[in-house]
């Protein structure tokens, strides 16, 4: 039985599998507005992981009962595509679907500014349409750009990252190797500006030791996202206005 | 018939006019003012005695208000507008509209020209005829009467203008593109 190493995983350079740094995010792509029908929705590459949110709102809650007469209620849903892994997914939605669906809502739920729509719905729906780590943040990165298209009231960025340890170096951003690997995989998701955690999820075992070191290194992922997700938004808002007249503003 | 096919990355960019930077632009989170003699408005919320941005958008300064407003949003409607709606369900007494709001609009029976006068009371025959007048699915055009506490509308189509849409098409819009003004029925 041969042991794994840790020096696969991180080199003596400081290189991991894929050639970045331990402080180095992945490659990311950030788009909105790329689906007409709905009111805002959100694109976000990191790595090879592929999320798509489209948001629905606020509009009328379709069940009477759950209407809440002084706030918005926010419906999430979030699934992975039947061809995201590389093995084609039997099921849908699973336990852990049901469980990411409910963060979202959870870390959401704090983010928009819900008392400007009483007695309304918001629907948040997000497909990981590729699956290589990292799932679940991305998906809340796509989820923030998608709320902001449709101009919906958000305290702040929500910005998302994952972050592990190996040999008690903090490694950011990881990807699926990573993830299976020996160590904790980490996921913060976080106010931008403010810092304020809204989800602090870790699926395995670490020592706690390491937990301040893997958090520091999370915010700063968080904070590289953030700068991505900015432009993004500052690029489309000023494409926006170009194509509106001087008359309509 | 030849069918002329253009490539792609052969097509004329369309021509985008350069950005204009009067404007500012800012996004969610973004600190707006810290002067604390500013009240404010839409798209706005105070954190810690400082005005800071909830969406992205434009910059309106009038006077002390300071409002940022997102160019793709619902529409919210103001006492006055003339609006396109879809009659959605038929309740007691009143129609819910759907004009892409934040939530339904409300067409009161009252607020409808019954056949047989203007100042005819409404009966209890009224109110199981209303489907005769708006079904479910027609399209109408009314103007906003007031609003509501929670924001949603209250439509009236008490002129002769407003009433139901027929023999036509109907194109959306996104609701920040259409300018108020004075009147909106063009022929």
């Amino acid at each position: 039985r041969t042991l794994a190493t840790s020096m696969e995983y991180l080199s003596p350079e400081g290189l991991r599998i894929d050639g970045r740094r331990s402080h180095e995010i992945r490659k990311i792509v950030c788009k909105m507005g790329i689906i007409d029908k709905a009111d805002g929705s959100g694109y976000v590459e990191q790595g090879n992981t592929k999320a798509l949110a489209t948001v629905y709102g606020p509009h009328e809650v379709s069940y009477k009962s759950k209407v809440v007469h002084d706030r918005a209620i926010l419906n999430t849903q979030y699934s992975i595509a039947t061809f995201a892994t590389s093995e084609r997914r039997a099921r849908i939605r699973d336990r852990r679907s049901i469980e990411a669906s409910r963060m979202i809502r959870e870390v959401f739920e704090r983010a928009v500014i819900t008392d400007l729509a009483p007695r309304s719905q918001i629907d948040i729906y997000v497909q990981v349409l590729q699956s290589d780590g990292g799932n679940l943040c991305a998906s809340i990165n796509a989820a923030s750009l998608a709320l902001i298209d449709a101009g919906i009231g958000l305290r702040d960025f929500v910005c998302a990252c994952t972050s592990s340890c190996i040999d008690e170096i903090p490694i950011v951003d990881i990807n699926y190797v990573e993830e299976t690997a020996r160590g904790p995989d980490f996921s913060l998701a976080i106010l931008a500006r403010s810092e304020k955690v809204l989800l602090c999820h870790m699926n395995s075992r670490t020592h706690v030791d390491h937990l301040e070191r893997i958090t520091n290194a999370a915010i700063d992922g968080c904070k590289d996202v953030f700068t991505v997700m900015n432009q993004t938004v500052r690029d489309r808002t000023e494409g926006q206005i170009a194509t509106i007249s001087v008359d309509a503003l | 018939m030849a069918t002329e096919i253009v490539i792609g990355s052969l097509r004329p960019k369309p021509v985008v006019p350069p950005i204009d930077h009067s404007y500012q632009i800012v996004s969610p989170g973004d600190i707006i003012t810290t002067d604390t003699g500013f009240m404010r408005g839409h798209g706005t919320y105070v954190e810690h005695d400082v005005i800071k941005s909830s969406v992205a958008g434009v910059v309106e300064r009038v006077n002390r208000l300071i409002c940022v407003r997102p160019l793709r949003t619902r529409y919210n409607g103001d006492v006055g507008d003339v609006v396109v709606g879809r009659i959605k369900e038929i309740g007691q007494k009143r129609w819910k509209v759907d004009t892409f709001s934040r939530l339904d609009s409300i067409l009161m029976l009252s607020s409808v020209n019954l056949p047989g006068g203007v100042l005819r009371r409404r009966s209890a025959e009224d109110e199981l005829m209303m489907r005769e007048y708006f079904a479910e699915g027609d399209l109408i055009s009314a103007e906003v009467q007031s609003l509501f506490g929670d924001g949603s509308l209250s439509l009236h189509t008490r002129s002769l203008k407003y009433g139901k849409l027929t023999r036509g098409c109907m194109v959306a819009v996104p609701p920040a593109l259409v300018k108020r003004r004075k009147t909106h029925f063009h022929n």
